[in-house]
């Protein structure tokens, strides 16, 4: 079966004065239906413009898509003309933000916001969209969603709020759903509630999901498979458990070795990925994260690095991927001292 | 400047706003002296204007344009008094060189005074909210040609502007001058109000509920009508408030040089230049509209200071 989505070599491009930030560079990847897909990646890697460039809401200018096609359902959203392309957003494809504080008006009552989507999209009459409006609360678990569906915004919590953009955002039955790092904003127990929903609802409804996030915690349960980016490119893309026991690029290794593990009581200083993400505008002529990585060669700072597959589902882009993914995992000892020969030079 | 780095606690006190933005203006208002004096003084004024005039005619029998057919009544009598010269209640403001009760006149001045103000302001609100909005929430180039138009509008001196305009197409009938007389004056007070929406809305549209929206594939026309403009109210309220006296302002000084209402119907800086010509030896007919003026625009201004404060309280001085 065709995928739901496909993005073909997505470039988004911002301009700025005299340079242009290649915010993302050749994106590619697949999404079947009922599937989903984590978008890992550090603040600046590109995870939510690519999925801003899937909804057409990259802010323009300065952003500009420069190529690439986004095939959803067999039709290019990219070619689009800009009604039909409003009428998808919502209705076929809904997307969760990160920030619940502010994602909602605070000058409307929450019925107001969830009716408005679906007297647009499904033409429900007002009594109709206010019915599914109660539904849609009482669907993502708030209480007394009869008498709370009349409030504003502030009268509710970070995470009930969370909770009402997730009924908005299913409202119409999306096929494909976009969280932004739907939990960032949230304290800890609240995120775990919010992604058992949206992985409950995800099951309910069939939706496709993409799950955008810097935590690699919280995609590990809840997806099928996992991009991690780094400078607007792909850098790794596996199945999520081989991801985890088998990462075949030094980027993926780092950031797996930076979660902090409950069980480990050795008091050592939790793994840092030396360095800062690269400026986008100013990117070196080799592997962008060449400077920072550990296992990083000559030939990593001169050549671009090579997109190798390793197997059909698992591909990396590293000029040492074979030989990473031969090796089972980087373990710490060899790339901490790898580190600190680095160090030496 | 400082909206992106203070985002998140920003947005934390945003959030706060909804029903208790009403309530919270509401207390800072009910603080504020002179704004309740100022509102409880527009209040009267109001009041006195709308149903003043029927009252004094069930009461003596005056209108603003009845003119005494006796003879001996159409000279300017002073306040509380009588034909012969003793105290009476009949014309509390006196009478004018016609007879015509004046206290009658000036409610109906009020009349016209607020309308012109009210009226002025909305007119002047529509365009300016629905130009300022567009133009932010468009941005691009929209934005810049629109805001080029408006600066120089704004370098032309509207008070030429509304001169030409009714000594061009005024003087048919004293009702149509009074149309005219709104349109003017609205369309060059609109160009503030298109600024200040104009930065609001800017300031909003990057906010993440208008991406929310936009992502739930609401139209343009509707999230500017349904969520950017009703955030922007505030600071609108307030313009609009100290809007109205400088146009009530700007109406009786067209009228005071002849542009504005004609007679019969009168307003307040009309009243006036009728009462400026009698000044040595019948002054109440300029003080008495003066003074009514003057106390109704000082009771505007200070409760448009007070919404500013209530309703902004960033903008307070001090």
């Amino acid at each position: 079966m065709a995928p739901l989505l496909s993005v073909r070599d997505l470039r988004t491009w911002f301009d700025e004065e005299d340079l242009t930030a290649k915010a993302v560079d050749g994106v590619n990847f697949e999404l079947n239906r009922g599937e989903t897909l984590g978008i890992v990646g550090e603040s600046g890697s590109g995870k939510s413009v690519t999925n801003l460039s899937i909804m057409r809401l990259v802010p323009s200018p300065p952003g500009r898509v420069v190529s690439g096609e986004i095939v959803f359902d067999g039709r290019d959203l990219l070619k689009l003309p800009a009604e039909e392309m409003r009428r998808i957003r919502g209705r076929r494809i809904a997307m969760i933000f990160q920030d619940p504080m502010t994602s909602l008006n605070p000058f409307m009552r929450v019925s107001q916001q969830l009716m408005e989507v679906t007297q647009l999209h499904l033409g429900h009459s007002k009594a109709e969209a206010y019915a599914h409006a109660v539904r849609m609360l009482e669907v993502v678990g708030i209480p007394d969603a009869r008498r709370r569906v009349d409030g504003y915004p502030h009268e509710f919590s970070g995470g009930m709020r969370q909770r009402v953009m997730i009924a908005m955002a299913l409202s119409c039955k999306p096929e494909l759903l976009i969280a932004d790092e739907p939990t960032t904003a949230l304290d800890v127990t609240i995120q775990a509630q919010i992604l058992e929903l949206i992985k409950t609802l995800k099951q309910d409804t069939g939706a496709s999901v993409i799950m955008i996030t810097h935590d690699l915690g919280v995609v590990a349960g809840m997806t099928d498979r996992i991009l991690v980016m780094y400078a607007g490119r792909v850098f790794e893309s596996a199945p999520t458990a081989e991801l985890f026991s088998r990462p075949s690029n030094p980027y993926t290794a780092g950031l797996l070795r930076s979660v902090p593990d409950p069980t480990d009581d050795s008091h050592a200083p939790l793994y840092q990925i030396p360095g800062l993400p690269p400026d986008v505008a100013r990117l070196p002529p080799g592997c962008p994260f060449a400077p920072r990585c550990a296992r990083a060669e000559a030939v990593c700072r001169e050549h671009f690095p090579p997109w190798v597959q390793l197997t059909p589902q698992h591909h990396s882009l590293c000029h040492f991927a074979t030989e990473l993914f031969e090796s089972g995992s980087i373990a710490p000892s060899t790339s901490s001292t790898a580190t600190s020969g680095l160090e030496n030079r | 400047m400082t909206e992106v780095t203070k985002a998140p606690e920003g947005a934390a006190q945003e959030a706060v706003v909804g029903t208790s933005l009403w309530k919270d203006a509401y207390r800072r208002l009910k603080k504020n002296r002179l704004a309740v004096l100022g509102f409880v003084v527009v209040c009267i004024v109001v009041l006195a204007s709308a149903v003043g005039p029927s009252i004094i005619q069930r009461a003596t029998g005056y209108t603003y344009d009845y003119i005494p057919t006796d003879p001996t009544l159409v000279t300017s009598q002073p306040p509380f008094t009588a034909p012969d010269g003793s105290f009476a209640w009949t014309h509390p403001m006196g009478t004018d060189d016609a007879g015509r009760d004046i206290l009658a006149r000036v409610l109906l001045g009020g009349r016209i005074s607020l309308m012109v103000g009210v009226i002025s302001t909305m007119v002047s609100l529509i365009i300016g909210i629905a130009v300022g909005a567009t133009a932010g929430y468009l941005g691009g180039r929209v934005d810049e040609a629109i805001m080029r138009l408006v600066d120089v509008l704004y370098s032309i001196p509207y008070m030429m502007v509304v001169i030409v305009l009714l000594a061009f197409f005024g003087g048919r009938s004293p009702i149509s001058q009074l149309f005219l007389l709104f349109v003017a004056l609205g369309a060059v007070s609109w160009l503030t109000m298109a600024r200040i929406v104009r930065g609001q809305v800017m300031s909003l549209k990057s906010q993440e509920f208008i991406l929310a929206a936009r992502a739930t594939g609401v139209p343009a026309a509707r999230i500017i009508l349904r969520h950017l403009v009703p955030n922007t109210l505030g600071p609108v309220i307030v313009y609009a408030t100290l809007t109205v006296p400088s146009v009530m302002l700007l109406e009786s000084f067209l009228s005071f040089l002849g542009l504005g209402v004609q007679a019969p119907l009168a307003s307040w800086g009309s009243l006036a230049a009728d009462g400026i010509q009698n000044l040595a030896v019948f002054p109440w007919q300029l003080i008495c509209p003066g003074l009514t003026m003057a106390v109704t625009l000082f009771a505007l201004n200070f409760l448009g200071d007070g919404l500013r404060d209530a309703l902004d309280p960033q903008m307070r001085k001090g």
